[in-house]
């Protein structure tokens, strides 16, 4: 009885708002997550499936020629080593971020096109979130469409998924709200007008109708935490590399649909 | 760089109704905006589509500033015969932009 007595009381508490609600941080259920596709409507999902409408598709052509074109003092196109993207990237961005051994830590896939340039084209890194970074991620990434999202088992990149987990589910900010407070706990529910999703990057880069351009994973997930009132990390921090890391890890097995469209 | 895609049915019968989709990559910069410290970033949009059948004109449409970035078009026509369809954007700063697409009439 007096169990009973206190859970009303507190659920009471609860509603009345006296007692902060308790941190539930339960991660999905493999047989219910959802792509933020599938919360989409009907038009912006027609949009995303055919390829010739499709803005996405835009930053791939551009890929495309980017990845052909020499640059850099070494005078070499990403072409140049690694051949048929169509075949050597195959599955590639389904596995990313990897581990790099000189730099002893994760990289993603923005990252590891801008290593190639300064490592092996003795070329200047690409800028993030300008154009031409963007374009050569989506084509690379492109080629993994429909493949199964397979992180990376390297046991040097578990630490940092673990760390990404913590980051996920630490609450901050002058909100004081975590990552997995709306996408764990919250995603059938709406913000605003808008629908929170599971936080399933199954599609990045993606053309956010938003933006009106293609955008990373790490615009995207500087978004959140701009809306979460918290201390932002710059482009490139290893924490959204571990976010990332984590992210994919919650989303193993569901297929890559870059370029996706999203509102 | 610029890309565009064009989607025309590669066959049809002769008085079909066929749709035709154009997207074309374009930044569509307003004119309105100003940067951080307070200097208008220049208006820089496509005024212009035309698509042509054979040399004769079937669809136009002027653009202004209030187009999102990267335009896309829908629009009918009827499949009469064979031939080549170009499309052409025009825009601020010179921009111009071109692509073309066939269709069969059985």
């Amino acid at each position: 009885m007096k169990a009973t007595a206190t859970i009303v009381l507190t659920s009471l508490l609860i509603v009345a708002g006296i007692v902060p609600r308790p941190l539930i941080a339960t991660e999905i259920p493999a047989s219910e997550r959802r792509s933020g596709y599938t919360f989409m409507g009907a038009e912006t999902r027609a949009m995303q499936d055919d390829d010739t409408t499709n803005p996405g598709m835009l930053g791939v052509l551009d890929g495309e020629a980017l990845w052909n074109r020499k640059a850099g003092s070494a005078g070499k196109s990403c072409a140049g080593c690694h051949q048929d993207a169509k075949v050597t990237m195959k599955g590639v961005a389904a596995r990313y971020p990897a581990y790099d051994k000189e730099l002893s830590r994760p990289v993603n896939l923005e990252q590891r096109i801008n290593l190639c340039r300064t490592r092996h084209q003795q070329a200047e890194p690409l800028a993030y979130e300008k154009h031409e970074l963007l374009a050569l991620t989506t084509y690379v990434a492109e080629q993994s469409r429909g493949m199964p999202i397979t992180p990376d088992p390297t046991p040097e990149l578990q630490p940092f998924v673990a760390k990404g987990r913590d980051l996920f589910m630490h609450r901050q900010g002058q909100l004081n709200i975590a990552c997995t407070n709306c996408h764990d706990d919250n995603w059938d529910k709406h913000l605003a007008g808008a629908a929170i999703t599971q936080a399933m990057p199954t599609g990045y880069p993606i053309y956010r109708l938003d933006w009106q351009s293609l955008g990373s994973l790490e615009r995207r997930l500087r978004n959140c935490i701009t809306g979460q009132r918290a201390q932002n990390y710059d482009y490139g921090a290893v924490e959204l590399v571990e976010l990332e890391l984590y992210l994919m890890a919650r989303a193993r097995g569901m297929p890559i649909e870059t370029p996706a469209v999203r509102p | 760089m610029t890309a565009a895609l064009i989607n025309v049915p590669k066959k049809a019968k002769a008085g079909d109704i066929i749709e035709i989709k154009a997207l074309t990559s374009h930044v569509m910069e307003t004119g309105y905006r100003h940067t951080a410290t307070g200097e208008v970033i220049p208006r820089d949009i496509i005024t212009s589509f035309t698509c042509r059948f054979e040399g004769d004109e079937v669809f136009r449409a002027d653009f202004f500033p209030a187009t999102a970035a990267n335009p896309f078009i829908s629009f009918f026509t009827n499949a009469s015969k064979s031939g080549k369809f170009d499309f052409e954007w025009i825009g601020d700063n010179g921009f111009s932009q071109t692509a073309s697409a066939s269709i069969t009439v059985e």
